[in-house]
């Protein structure tokens, strides 16, 4: 029995290639997935593990919880005096001790003027020093050139100095989040930090006493101290006696301790990256499961004699299943084989998107581990296995005396079956949609999944009976455009409903998510101009083009330039309010209602005084507080008390669910950068000219720009647009298995139907009216899998809006034209899929076709 | 006119051959398939007139060449060498497209088995190659072929609802629909009972007497051979022999003597 399987997966191999390609791509895509978060994290964990010393000693408070610093951490203005680092090097087991500047926000200017990096990795600051990282590993290496000496010299991170064009010596223009938001420094060196790639991270390495002036204002105190062990001494002995020295107001942590803590956190951050990849590789590969099951359906129908000969000749039903079951394993098998290989390059083409947005992985290389290939060959197996079980089960069951009759075909059965199983799941995803927007269960976000996913297996099970009606409109249009050829397309795209169906269905799973994000996308932008309209009364905005904080030397030149009424500031930082890690805005609570319209709920903005917060109404109700409550607010070991003030409901200008003074920042140590500035007009004042001297002020710091509101709409749109880029490229390859799908069917059918296309060329078809019958066909099917998709995904991002209506979503936009345009595609698809198929039918030789027995 | 009374006999009633220029003609036509040692000749030199408004049958065992012969008549096969003539047009010197077009407006198909379009209806069927033209059919004439097959009743059927004989039925009346030069039909009662078969015949006897239509038929059956107005005799690629006005009996005799002389 084997070995008849082994003959028929040889003989048919063009016939299998295609779903093969389909689990290919599919495997790809999980194996794609893991490679990529597997080389993210190693570029992470590299990030750090250069980044920390033996004993870390900072500014705050014992019993701060997790996080607080770190190298990923915000820095503090808060510092470690010069003499007490002096005691940290006397302590038993300490070799020595060496301050340290950290500091975000530095960013390099590249000779066109240009920022190096931004979007998203951080600009990174340091001082220099002699001392070792953690474990004895160095903290920096030189790649050329010195060290930094004196003031008014820098090192640069390789990779950014060669971004950069700047060589060794060059005078190097760089933005600080400091006092000086510009300065220069001379180039006298390169070197690597940490592991292999610093993820798009930049990082300028300063004197150190240089450092001290620019960030830390000019005191003798440091950001951290790194306290580093003697030989013989681990870290944990080191941190016992560094921790029996320690003054309050500070805190210590081993190297290792500090690293295993920033690796739990960026795994929890690439985990979601790793989620939100393969629900992508999930959908590709349901979709591909669609092209097995058609695939192996059509073959069994095709080949009903010679199974049924096989019966005939004594194998069971069994047997005869099995045999089909092995078929789809060997297939499986070999395509994700191919499909792990394939997945090294596409995790390639998976950085390039990423890197696209910012989340440059540079030279790192990419990392295959074992649980990779195991995985993506299991699913693929699996999968195929799996699709492959009904059309098997179909084999079995075909009668022995069918090898003996002449038109020996499978019946297809009734549709009853399907369309109660179809309804049922369709009916049961629906629920489950409702339940995960009502937010049923621990997990509503997985019962919301599940409930798409029923609803799109439902409507793929209903898809022969709902594609009735796209198909007969389509059949009138043809038969009318076409006549006799357009006659047949329709009618073939109609003679086997569940093959049409299965085929669309694919088609349709990809164009409804399309549907759904383009909707959705449409949605959010329209909600945001909105309420940015609504919220923001200034006419000006001042923002930093990497969604960093700036320097407070850059609000302050704003204020002075004529013609401005008034600069409201807003800052931001991540502070522990009531016991909770929250990100934090800090404003002038006079100034921002003359520059927004905030929507209290409860209290009032204006009494917020120093110390007191005003919090977002779900934060208020999660923490149990209600305006006049006593609330005590942290940061680097720094409080202060206070009480609620206001609850408001977030919006574009108050986006956190917390809202302090400028006044509590200051007084918590909080770094005096600004996120945003909003730039009020004088009235009367020459509104271009005003504009032209605004962007005059920001000119040579490339760090900020300057909006009105029409352009800062257009900014704020811009990652709505990215994550969009994102997500197509990713749906894209379900839509190119679906592609493939039909041009299988196609392929298939046509091998089917060769008496037909013989009879039809004999009487006086032309080729060209041949591929044109079929183009039609195969524009049928793609027509009617992006009208159910667009029509399912309408639904989809109609309930989602709604329920995130309350998230800031609460505008609903249909972008009409990119739907039709989405359809019209479809139909360009189906054109291009049927140039293979055309083809092959166009090639058949006549005589042959006709003469099949 | 009925199918009852216009019934000709076996024997047909067709006089001496026509004086009329042949309706098709081949001429020195060759036919080789393979090479080397895998070479077949099928058709060796072979020339022979088709004559219009006749009745012919093409008769030989399997492997005599016979179905070639017709499918280089027809346009379907390419010859080696030689010429085919459909009226005064040289098939063998058209290209694919207007060798497509003659098949369509020029030559009818009746084929063994699979004549029709499974998706269509027996109407949309037997108009099939004058829709593919984007042509009208002559309504009279599509009605008087209709009630001569006696389809009239089953025009609205798709080929799956029709017996056999039925089916072929339609064929031959999408083969005389477009008044084609030429009928060509191949074994077309091979798969039917023999009164299915007759009835075919039948039709096909009519169309000659009544309408001029010439027909070419390949058969190794010879009661069908009957029918026609000339049996031609193949063997091993050569033209072997012709009899006229046969009867079941006197193709019976003389292909006992064709086997008998090969053996």
């Amino acid at each position: 029995m084997l070995r008849a399987t082994l003959r028929g997966i040889l003989a048919h191999k063009v016939r299998l290639l295609l779903s093969g390609v389909a689990v290919v791509l599919g495997v790809a895509f999980v194996a794609g997935s893991y490679v990529f978060t597997d080389t993210l994290d190693r570029a992470f964990t590299g990030l750090t593990s250069g980044a920390v010393g033996d004993v870390i000693v900072r500014p705050g408070s014992a019993d701060e919880s997790g996080g607080g610093g770190g190298p990923l951490g915000a820095a503090a203005v808060r510092t470690v005096p010069e003499d007490l680092v002096t005691t940290l090097a006397g302590v038993p087991g300490a070799a020595r001790a060496d301050g340290r500047v950290t500091t975000f926000g530095t960013f390099v200017v590249d000779r066109q003027g240009k920022l190096v990096g931004g979007g998203g990795p951080p600009g990174i600051g340091v001082s220099y020093s002699s001392g070792p990282a953690a474990n004895g590993t160095p903290s920096a290496t030189l790649v050329s050139g010195r060290f930094p000496a004196a003031a008014g010299e820098i090192v640069l991170d390789a990779t950014s100095a060669q971004r950069s064009g700047w060589r060794i010596g060059d005078t190097v223009p760089l933005l600080t989040a400091g006092a000086q938001p510009r300065i220069e420094a001379t180039l006298v060196g390169t070197a690597e930090f940490g592991g292999s790639s610093l993820v798009g991270a930049s990082v300028v390495m300063f004197d150190a006493r240089q450092a001290q002036q620019l960030f830390l204002d000019g005191g003798t105190g440091w950001s951290t101290v790194w306290v580093t062990a003697a030989a013989g001494t681990t870290q944990d002995q080191l941190l016992r006696s560094v921790l029996a020295v320690l003054p309050e107001g500070f805190r210590a942590d081993t190297g290792d301790a500090t690293s295993a803590r920033a690796a739990t956190r960026i795994d929890e951050a690439l985990s979601f990256v790793t989620t939100f990849l393969l629900v992508f590789a999930g959908v590709a590969l349901t979709v591909g499961a669609f092209l097995i099951v058609n695939t192996f359906s059509i073959l069994v129908a095709q080949r009903s004699r010679e199974l049924a000969l096989l019966r005939a000749i004594g194998a069971s039903r069994r047997q005869v299943a099995r045999s089909v079951l092995v078929e789809a394993g060997i297939v499986g098998f070999v395509g994700s084989a191919l499909g792990v290989g394939l997945g090294v390059l596409l995790a390639i083409g998976i950085r390039a998107v990423f890197g696209r947005v910012g989340l440059d992985l540079g030279s790192t290389p990419l990392v295959l581990e074992g649980r990779t290939i195991v995985v993506a060959l299991a699913v693929g197996v699996l999968v195929t296995v799996v699709s492959a079980y009904l059309p098997a089960r179909r084999a079995g069951r075909v009668p022995p005396v069918a090898a003996m009759r002449d038109d020996a075909v499978l019946a297809e059965g009734g549709l009853r079956w399907r369309v109660a199983v179809g309804a049922l799941l369709l009916l049961a995803g629906v629920v489950g949609i409702v339940g995960g927007l009502l937010g049923w269960g621990s997990e509503p976000t997985y019962v919301l999944g599940v409930g798409t996913f029923g609803v799109l297996v439902g409507t793929a099970l209903l898809s022969p009976v709902l594609g009735r009606p796209v198909l007969g409109v389509l059949g009138a249009l043809y038969r009318r455009a076409f006549g006799a050829v357009g006659r047949m397309a329709a009618q073939n795209a109609r003679r086997n409903p569940r093959r049409t169906g299965a085929t669309a269905s694919a088609l349709m799973i990809g164009v409804s998510l399309v549907t759904l994000m383009s909707v959705l996308g449409a949605s959010a932008k329209a909600s945001l101009d909105k309420s940015l309209a609504e919220d923001i009364v200034a006419d000006y905005v001042v923002s930093s083009v990497v969604g960093q904080g700036f320097s407070a030397a850059i609000t302050d030149a704003v204020e002075k330039v004529p013609g401005v009424e008034e600069v409201v500031r807003v800052r931001g930082a991540r502070l522990e309010v009531a016991g909770d890690r929250e990100f934090a805005t800090g404003v002038d609570p006079a100034g921002v209602v003359r520059v927004a319209r905030p929507d209290v709920t409860a209290g009032s903005l204006e009494t917020l005084r120093d110390g007191d917060v005003a919090l977002s109404t779900s934060q208020a109700a999660d923490l149990g507080l209600t305006v006049g409550d006593a609330v005590t607010t942290t940061f680097a070991g720094a409080k202060v008390e206070g009480r609620v003030v206001a609850t408001y409901e977030p919006d574009a200008v108050l986006q956190s669910d917390v809202t302090l003074t400028l006044g509590t920042f200051d007084e918590l140590g909080v770094p005096p950068t600004d996120r945003t500035a909003f730039v009020v007009a004088q009235p009367g004042t020459d509104r271009p000219a005003l504009k032209r001297a605004l962007d005059a002020t920001v000119a040579d710091l490339p760090l900020v720009g300057v909006a009105d509101q029409a352009e800062f709409a257009a900014e704020q749109r811009k990652p709505i647009d990215q994550l969009l880029f994102i997500v197509y490229a990713l749906l894209g390859l379900a839509v190119v298995i679906a592609v493939l799908g039909i041009v299988n069917t196609l392929a298939l059918s046509v091998v089917e139907r060769v008496r037909e296309i013989g009879l039809l060329r004999a009487v006086g078809l032309s080729r060209r009216q041949l591929r044109t019958m079929l183009r039609l066909e195969s524009v049928a099917i793609a027509v009617l899998g992006a009208v159910l998709g667009v029509v399912l995904g309408l639904v989809f991002a109609v309930a989602l809006q709604r329920s995130l209506a309350d998230d800031g979503i609460d505008v609903l936009s249909v972008p009409w034209s990119q739907l039709v345009g989405f359809v019209a595609l479809a139909a360009v698809v189906g054109v291009l899929a049927a140039v293979w198929p055309g083809r092959r039918a166009a090639r058949l030789d006549v005589l042959r076709a006709i003469a099949t027995e | 006119m009925s199918v009852a009374e216009s019934q000709p006999g076996p024997a047909g009633a067709s006089a001496a051959p026509p004086a009329r220029p042949p309706a098709a003609r081949v001429e020195n036509l060759s036919k080789v398939y393979g090479s080397g040692d895998t070479r077949v000749v099928a058709l060796d030199d072979v020339t022979l007139d088709l004559h219009a408004g006749e009745f012919t049958a093409i008769m030989g065992r399997s492997g005599s060449g016979k179905s070639t012969l017709m499918h280089c008549a027809a346009g379907l096969d390419a010859a080696t060498s030689g010429h085919v003539y459909l009226g005064d047009v040289d098939l063998t010197t058209l290209k694919e497209r207007r060798l497509t077009e003659l098949r369509r407006d020029r030559i009818g198909f009746v084929f063994q088995a699979f004549n029709l379009v499974p998706t269509l209806t027996a109407e949309e069927n037997i108009v099939l190659p004058l829709a593919i033209a984007g042509r009208k059919p002559d309504q009279a004439w599509f009605d008087e072929v209709v009630d001569t097959v006696g389809l009239r009743t089953r025009l609205g059927h798709r080929p799956g609802e029709l017996s056999g004989g039925q089916q072929q039925r339609v064929a031959c009346a999408r083969a005389l629909v477009g008044r084609p030069d030429v009928v060509f039909a191949d074994e077309p009662t091979g798969n039917l009972d023999s009164a299915s078969g007759a009835e075919v015949l039948g039709f096909l006897r009519r169309s000659v007497d009544t309408h001029g239509q010439t027909v070419v038929m390949v058969t190794h059956d010879p009661g069908a051979a009957s029918w026609t107005d000339r049996v031609v005799f193949l063997a091993d690629g050569h033209v072997v022999g012709e009899l006229r006005e046969p009867t079941p009996e006197a193709v019976l005799d003389r292909m006992a003597r064709l086997a008998e002389s090969e053996a």
